[in-house]
């Protein structure tokens, strides 16, 4: 009874980190989608958006709600701007060149931030507090249940747009053929922003969803997170969304899991274990199907 | 209607079109043809937006459109079905009708959808389908119908008969007649030289970048040189 109890706690906490890795998968798997590019600068989103929460709330004193609303604005433009002033003028040269450039993006964050406020980690006050419900024995905190709340909303908007609106359709067509996109009246470089807009708001959601359980921003925080929902997304099959909506809480869950069986030290080497047998076995992930395309 | 003078293209270090001049004028069909690689899809895709050219111009109805990025030349009202019909395999036929009428009001979509449905009945049959497991000829019917969502003043056509079985390419130049007659100003491009020229008004033979002759389309049709180096007579 003890070992079922600490199963279903573990499942939660797994749902939970899953989701996070989830959302943050998202923002690889769009961007990915439309310009081939795996946005290495995605982790660290995460990270410049915790130090926002962590800077409105105890530098100036804002409630919860409007930090988090801040931090999702700020990484949004920061998306943004990233993608205009170091990928947009890389469109036409190889991608091995883009790669390099967001890996660079990547560095320039987390050390520019290191320099501006120190390598030590940043104790952010609580987010969401409540009470701690019990079922059957586990429990569930109420961090946990907003984080697969909000995750669940957020992957049915997303949906939704991607399927049923005019935006979403211009995303799917860029990332199908870019030049029939083009020739159909589509502004990829809109496109290409609002993808990164969107990307980057997903990442800002999630570092508020991580701070809400683990209170703590530092410089360094968003690789080793970033690179697991990297491989959640190259497990659900990179460029698909329900991939990498499902890559996420596999991943999630697989960490909990272990934890489960007592081999928590071995947490991170089978996410990194899963990436290996992904890439040598179905490198397209498991929802990610290459189609068979007639000419 | 539309002008092109002196246009230059480059992949790189090929000289891919050299100082290309041609018209189109409202209402006709005029079209290029040439052998692979001469360079008749960039012309198109140049026309489109898709690639510029330092040098020349291109102007449509009076504007000068060279320099416009391809959603303001769609704009403008010409519109282009690739070659390989380049439709998306992975959203459904209305889908892809609906992309084509990407730069359209909203309110004007079902109407315009409701026209393409009734040129190809196909595409209405199929409409929740998914585009990629069409036939080639209906892959052929929805760009085309797609192209025609944006309500094109000139509709622009890149190898519309290519990997077709003669009737299927019989039938879409029925329906190339059908829109020409309808009020649309066509420029296809073409490596089928026969059916080209017997739809057309006035053509152009391209070789390796460069118009090597013109004319208008039937007496091409008659050229000894058209005829021993395009119709394999």
């Amino acid at each position: 009874m003890a070992f079922l109890s600490t199963l279903f706690s573990q499942i939660i906490n797994g749902l939970q980190s899953g989701s996070i890795y989830a959302l943050v998968a998202l923002g690889y798997s769009m961007v990915y989608g439309i310009i081939m590019l795996l946005n290495f600068a995605h982790g660290d989103i995460i990270m410049v958006g915790a130090y926002v929460v962590w800077l409105s709330m105890t530098s100036f004193g804002l409630h919860p709600l409007f930090s988090i609303l801040l931090a999702v604005a700020v990484s949004t433009l920061l998306g943004v701007v990233i993608e205009k002033v170091a990928y947009a003028p890389l469109r036409s040269s190889p991608r091995l060149s883009l790669l390099i450039t967001a890996i660079g993006i990547s560095f320039l964050l987390e050390n520019g931030f290191q320099l501006i406020f120190g390598a030590g980690a940043k104790v952010v006050p609580t987010l969401i507090s409540g009470p701690t419900f019990q079922i059957g024995g586990a429990s569930i905190s109420t961090p946990a249940l907003v984080t697969l709340g909000v995750t669940v909303v957020i992957m049915i908007g997303l949906t939704l747009l991607v399927q049923k609106t005019r935006l979403g359709r211009a995303m799917r067509a860029v990332s199908e053929d870019m030049g029939a996109a083009q020739l159909m009246g589509v502004n990829i470089n809109t496109t290409i922003s609002f993808t990164f807009a969107l990307g980057s708001a997903l990442a800002a959601v999630a570092s508020a969803l991580y701070l809400s359980s683990y209170a703590q921003a530092s410089p360094t925080m968003g690789s080793m997170l970033g690179l697991k929902a990297f491989v959640a997304a190259v497990l659900g099959g990179i460029g698909s969304l329900p991939g990498a909506m499902l890559g996420g809480l596999v991943i999630g869950l697989a960490e909990a899991l272990v934890s489960a069986a007592g081999l928590s030290v071995w947490k991170d080497g089978v996410v990194f274990a899963i990436l290996i047998v992904v890439l040598l076995v179905r490198p397209s992930g498991l929802l990610g199907k290459p189609m068979k395309e007639k000419v | 209607m539309l002008k092109v003078e002196g246009i230059n293209v480059y992949y790189g270090n090929i000289h891919a079109i050299k100082e290309i001049s041609f018209e189109v004028n409202q209402g006709e069909i005029v079209t290029l043809i040439g052998a692979n690689g001469a360079g008749k899809s960039t012309i198109l895709n140049t026309i489109s937006g898709l690639y510029h050219s330092k040098t020349g111009k291109i102007e449509f109805e009076g504007r000068s459109i060279g320099h416009l990025p391809p959603h303001k030349v769609l704009a403008l009202g010409l519109a282009q079905v690739p070659e390989g019909r380049r439709i998306f395999a992975r959203m459904s036929v209305e889908e892809n009708l609906e992309m084509g009428g990407y730069t359209r009001p909203g309110g004007e979509i079902a109407a315009s959808l409701e026209d393409v449905y009734q040129r190809f009945p196909r595409l209405s049959e199929r409409r929740k389908q998914i585009a990629g497991t069409l036939s080639g000829g209906e892959q052929q019917m929805l760009a085309m119908g797609r192209a025609l969502m944006a309500k094109p003043s000139l509709l622009m056509l890149d190898e519309p008969s290519m990997g077709l079985a003669p009737l299927l390419v019989e039938q879409i130049f029925e329906i190339i007649r059908e829109l020409h007659a309808a009020g649309t100003t066509i420029l296809l491009v073409e490596q089928n030289a026969q059916m080209a020229l017997s739809v057309a008004d006035r053509a152009y033979v391209l070789e390796t970048g460069k118009i090597v002759m013109e004319g208008p389309a039937a007496e091409l049709l008659e050229d000894d040189k058209v005829r021993s180096a395009y119709l394999g007579e």
